[in-house]
C-alpha cells in the first residue's frame, strides 16, 4: 500500500466526510431542541441541486452557496411549523419533506438546465481546493486536510464552535434543556416555541449547505440521487454521536472513510460486485445503532434528549 | 425572630374557568411574611389552580393581586419570579440530564453567553449553609433522591430572590425523615421573612407544617383559621363539608392458608438495575400485606414479577402451589391473580374505549359473554351493569369512553373488573392515589371487603396513612430489599420511617435494646 493510495483516501475521507457532519451538525442542533428532523435527505438534495442552478446560471459559487442558505430556511420553516405550530407527527412531516425533497431536486434537476433542459453532465462554478502554504506539506494528512475547499475549511471553525456553543454557553444550556424537559423551560419563562422554531431553522440551513458541498465541492456537478442515502446516514450517526458534535466528527471520518475506501477499490477494479461496497456504510450503521441502543440500555448514560419528537403542548387543563 | 408579619400578597375575587368547571369562584386569599400558610382542600378544590395564577401560569378571568398593596398583573411565570414570586410544582421543573448548577443557570434568565458557572455554585453554597438545604451542585439532577431534587426546586427560588414560596403537595414524594427536614428548612425561610404557602390535603402536614390555614372547597374560600385554634377533625369537616371516618371497621385478621409466595426473587428494573434483591414473602388468604416504601424502591417491579409483566432473574414465585416463575400475564391472570396497576390510564384502562369494554376486558373469554368465538351482546349488557351498580360507578352510560370519568370511578371501574375476575388473590398498587377524600374512603373499604371474603391482597402505597389503616402485615422495601415485616398495630411509625429510609429491623431493634440497657 503505497503512499498515494493512502493519501488519496485520507483526501476522500475528508471531502466525503465534510457534508455528511454539515448533515449532523444541523440534525444534532434540530434534535437538540426536541424536534425530529427525518427530512435531512430531502433537504440535501434540493440544497444541492438548487445551488447547483443558482451557481451554474450566475457563474458564482457564493450565490450558489447563499441559495442553499435560502432553501434551508424555507424547508426547515415549513417543517418547524408543521411540527411545532401545528404539532403534526415529526417523523411524518420528516419523511414527507425527504420525499417531497427528492422529487423537487429531481425536476429541478431535468429542468434548470440551459434552456428547460436537464442539469446532469453540467460544468458550474465549483469550490476550488485552496492549499494551505507549510501545513499541506505535513506528511500524510497535509494534503487531506490542508488542500481543500472553502466550505471544509469553514466546517474547521464550526467543529469547536458547535462544541463551545452547545456546552459552555447559556444559549447551549439552554438549548439541551428544551429537548429534555420543555415543560420546565416554558415555566421558567423561556419561549419553547421560538426556540424550536429558530433551531429547526438553523439545523435545516446546515443540511442545505451539506448538500450544497456535494454539488458544488465534493462531486462538483449535478446528478440524479446525488445524495445517495447521505441524509440517512447522517440521522444514524447522530446517535451514534449521542447528540455530541465532536463525537459526530469522529463519526463522520469513519462514514467518509468508507465511502473512500469503497471509491477507491471500485476504481482499482476490485472483483467484489459495487452494490456489495454500496451496502457497507448501511451495514456499518446498523451494527453502530445495535451497538448504541446496547450500549445506551447498559450505561443509562443520558443521551437521547428526552422530549426528541414529543410536541410542546402547555398544560392546560382538560 | 417572630418580627412584625407584614402582608405579602392579597388575591382578591379570583376567578377562573375551565370548560365545564368553575376552578376558582371569588377567592379572597392573604399571605403574610414571616409566615407559614397551608391552603387546604381537597382534589379539585381550585388550590392548585390559584396557586397557578399567583405564579403566572395561569391567567385569571376575573380578580386582582396586590403585591404589598401594589396591584400587579403576571402574564408569564417570569414575571411573577421577576415580582418575588416562585412555585415548586409537583412534578419538579429540572433538567435531569443537566447538574444542579446548569439548572439554576437556566432559571437565571441573563442575558448574555456567559455561563457563570463558578459565581452561580458559589452562591449555592451560601444558600446553602445559611437554610440547611444541603444540595451538591456538581450532581446531575437524575443522580438526587426526590428530596434532594426539591431542595433544588427551592435553592432555585432562593436564588432569584423569591420572598413568597408556593410548594404543591410537597410532601408527597418523602420519607417521613426527609418530610421533618422539609418542615425545618420551610420554618427557617419563614423566620428569615419569606412568606410561604403550601398547598396541601393532608391535614397531618397542616398541623406539622403551617401557622395558618385557608380551607378551600369547590373552588370557595369556607375558612380562613389560626392552626393552633383548631382541630384536624374541624379541619376535616370543612374541606369535605360533613363528617369523615377516621377509622374504618376493620374485622380481626382471619388468615388461612398460604395463597402467593415469593422465594429469593431477583429482578431489574428498565434501566437494568437491581430493581428486587432476595425478595421472600408470602401471603395467605383473608390478609392484607401491605408494602410500604418510598416510591422508586421497588415496589413497581414487584407487582409486575408477580403479575407475569416483568422477567425474574432468579427465584420463584407461587400461587395456589402452582409455579407461575416468569409465566406469561394470561398464565398469571388464571392462577386467579388480578392486578390493579398503579398507572391507572396507562395500564388499568383502554381509555379511549367505553366503560362497558373496559369492564369485559378479563371476562370475555368465557361464557357467558362468549359462545363459540362469539360475543353475546346481551349478555354484556347484563355483566356490566351488574358492575355499575355492584360497585358504583358514576357514568353517564356504560358507552362513555372510560377516560371520561373521574378518577375515582376509574378506579372503581378497575377495581370492579379485578375483583370479578379475581379468584383469590388481589395486588392493589397506589389503589387510592389521586383520589379525594370520599373515593378513598370507597376504594379502601373495598379493598376490606374482599380480605374478609378470603381473598390474599397485596397492597402496595406510598400513603403511610393507608397502609396502617388496612393492613394486617406490612413489609418495607428500600433499594429493593425487604427491611423487616411488621405489625402495623404495634409498630410505632418511626421505626416504619427508619425502615423507609434504609435501615433494616433488626438494626433498629438491636440499636433500640442497646438503649434500653443502657
Amino acid at each position: 500500500m503505497n503512499e498515494a493510495f493512502v493519501i488519496s483516501i485520507l483526501v476522500i475521507t475528508i471531502r466525503a466526510g465534510t457534508s455528511l457532519l454539515y448533515a449532523t451538525f444541523g440534525a444534532i442542533l434540530t434534535e437538540r431542541s426536541g424536534i425530529q428532523n427525518l427530512g435531512v435527505e430531502g433537504i440535501m438534495m434540493v440544497g444541492a441541486a438548487a445551488s447547483f442552478a443558482a451557481a451554474y446560471h450566475s457563474n458564482n459559487g457564493w450565490i450558489g452557496l447563499l441559495t442553499a442558505v435560502l432553501v434551508g430556511i424555507i424547508l426547515g420553516v415549513i417543517h418547524a411549523f408543521l411540527t411545532i405550530t401545528m404539532r403534526a407527527e415529526q417523523v411524518v412531516s420528516g419523511l414527507a419533506m425527504t420525499i417531497f425533497g427528492t422529487g423537487l431536486a429531481s425536476f429541478m434537476g431535468q429542468r434548470l438546465g440551459p434552456g428547460n433542459s436537464t442539469m446532469v453532465g453540467l460544468q458550474g462554478p465549483s469550490f476550488e481546493r485552496i492549499p494551505i502554504p507549510y501545513l499541506r506539506e505535513i506528511p500524510y494528512i497535509g494534503e487531506a486536510l490542508f488542500n481543500q475547499d472553502i466550505l471544509v475549511y469553514a466546517l474547521y471553525l464550526l467543529i469547536p464552535l458547535m462544541w463551545f456553543y452547545i456546552y459552555k454557553t447559556r444559549q447551549g444550556l439552554e438549548l439541551r434543556a428544551v429537548g429534555e424537559n420543555p415543560q420546565a423551560i416554558d415555566a421558567l419563562g423561556m419561549d419553547v416555541t421560538k426556540m424550536r422554531f429558530l433551531y429547526t431553522v438553523a439545523g435545516a440551513v446546515l443540511m442545505a449547505i451539506a448538500g450544497a458541498h456535494l454539488s458544488l465541492g465534493y462531486l462538483q456537478g449535478w446528478a440524479d440521487n446525488i445524495t445517495g442515502g447521505r441524509g440517512w446516514i447522517a440521522i444514524a450517526l447522530v446517535i451514534f454521536s449521542t447528540w455530541n458534535p465532536l463525537r459526530a466528527v469522529l463519526g463522520a471520518l469513519l462514514f467518509g472513510g468508507i465511502n473512500a475506501i469503497q471509491f477507491r477499490m471500485q476504481a482499482a477494479g476490485t472483483t467484489l460486485p459495487s452494490s456489495f461496497l454500496n451496502m457497507l456504510p448501511y451495514i456499518v450503521t446498523i451494527l453502530v445503532l445495535v451497538f448504541i441502543t446496547w450500549a445506551e440500555r447498559n450505561t443509562h448514560r443520558f443521551g437521547t434528549p428526552s422530549a426528541l419528537g414529543t410536541p410542546f403542548v402547555r398544560e392546560e387543563k382538560k | 425572630m417572630k418580627t412584625s408579619k407584614e402582608l405579602a400578597v392579597q388575591m382578591r375575587g379570583i376567578s377562573k374557568h375551565f370548560p365545564g368547571i368553575l376552578a376558582n369562584d371569588g377567592i379572597d386569599l392573604d399571605v403574610y411574611s414571616h409566615e407559614i400558610l397551608a391552603l387546604l382542600g381537597e382534589n379539585g378544590a381550585g388550590k392548585t389552580t390559584l396557586m397557578n395564577i399567583l405564579a403566572g401560569l395561569y391567567k385569571p378571568d376575573g380578580g386582582q393581586i396586590f403585591l404589598k398593596g401594589r396591584e400587579v398583573e403576571f402574564h408569564s411565570p417570569k414575571d411573577a419570579i421577576e415580582h418575588g414570586i416562585g412555585m415548586v410544582h409537583q412534578h419538579f421543573m429540572l433538567v435531569e440530564s443537566l447538574t444542579v448548577t446548569e439548572n439554576i443557570i437556566l432559571s437565571l434568565q441573563r442575558s448574555g453567553m456567559n455561563l457563570h458557572a463558578n459565581q452561580v455554585k458559589q452562591r449555592i453554597l451560601e444558600l446553602s449553609s445559611q437554610y440547611h438545604l444541603l444540595v451538591d451542585p456538581d450532581a446531575s439532577i437524575w443522580q438526587l433522591s426526590v428530596g434532594e431534587q426539591q431542595r433544588v426546586e427551592i435553592m432555585r427560588l432562593l436564588y432569584r430572590g423569591a420572598e413568597t414560596l408556593i410548594l404543591d403537595e410537597p410532601t408527597a414524594v418523602l420519607t417521613p425523615e426527609e418530610a421533618t427536614d422539609l418542615a425545618k428548612i420551610l420554618r427557617k425561610m419563614a423566620d428569615e421573612g419569606k412568606a410561604v404557602i403550601l398547598i396541601t390535603h393532608k391535614l397531618n402536614e397542616v398541623t406539622a407544617f403551617s401557622d395558618r390555614v385557608t380551607v378551600l372547597r369547590a373552588g370557595h374560600v369556607v375558612s380562613n383559621l389560626l392552626t393552633k385554634e383548631t382541630t384536624k377533625k374541624e379541619l376535616a369537616r370543612l374541606m369535605v363539608g360533613r363528617d369523615i371516618l377516621f377509622h374504618l371497621e376493620k374485622k380481626k385478621c382471619k388468615a388461612g392458608n398460604p395463597v402467593l409466595q415469593l422465594e429469593h426473587v431477583h429482578a431489574t428494573n428498565d434501566k437494568g438495575l437491581p430493581a428486587l434483591v432476595d425478595v421472600n414473602l408470602q401471603i395467605c388468604a383473608g390478609e392484607i400485606l401491605g408494602v410500604a416504601g418510598v416510591a422508586g424502591n421497588g415496589q413497581r417491579e414487584l407487582a409486575e414479577a408477580i403479575a407475569g409483566l416483568r422477567h425474574i432473574d432468579q427465584g420463584k414465585i407461587s400461587a395456589n402451589g402452582q409455579d407461575i416463575t416468569n409465566s406469561s400475564p394470561f398464565k398469571v391472570i388464571s392462577a386467579g391473580i388480578s392486578h390493579v396497576p398503579g398507572d391507572r390510564i396507562g395500564v388499568g384502562l383502554a381509555s379511549n374505549l367505553p366503560v362497558s369494554d373496559n369492564l369485559v376486558m378479563k371476562a370475555y373469554r368465557n361464557p357467558p359473554i362468549v359462545q363459540g368465538q362469539l360475543v353475546k351482546k346481551k349478555s354484556i349488557v347484563q355483566f356490566v351493569d351488574r358492575l355499575i351498580n355492584a360497585f358504583n360507578i358514576k357514568t353517564p352510560s356504560s358507552d362513555t369512553p372510560a377516560r371520561l370519568l373521574s378518577g375515582g370511578n376509574q378506579q372503581r371501574l378497575i377495581l370492579a373488573r379485578e375483583i370479578t375476575a379475581s379468584q383469590g388473590m388481589l395486588i392493589a398498587v397506589y389503589p387510592s392515589r389521586g383520589l379525594d377524600v370520599g373515593a378513598t374512603e370507597s376504594v379502601r373499604s373495598t379493598l376490606l371487603e374482599q380480605r374478609e371474603k378470603g381473598s390474599a391482597i397485596l397492597l402496595i402505597s406510598e400513603d403511610l396513612e393507608e397502609i396502617n389503616q388496612l393492613s394486617d402485615r406490612v413489609i418495607v422495601m428500600y433499594e429493593g430489599k425487604i427491611m423487616g415485616t411488621v405489625d402495623p398495630e404495634t409498630t410505632p411509625l418511626e421505626t416504619i420511617g427508619l425502615m423507609m429510609a434504609g435501615q433494616p429491623l433488626s438494626a433498629i431493634e438491636k440499636h433500640g435494646k442497646v438503649e434500653q440497657s443502657a
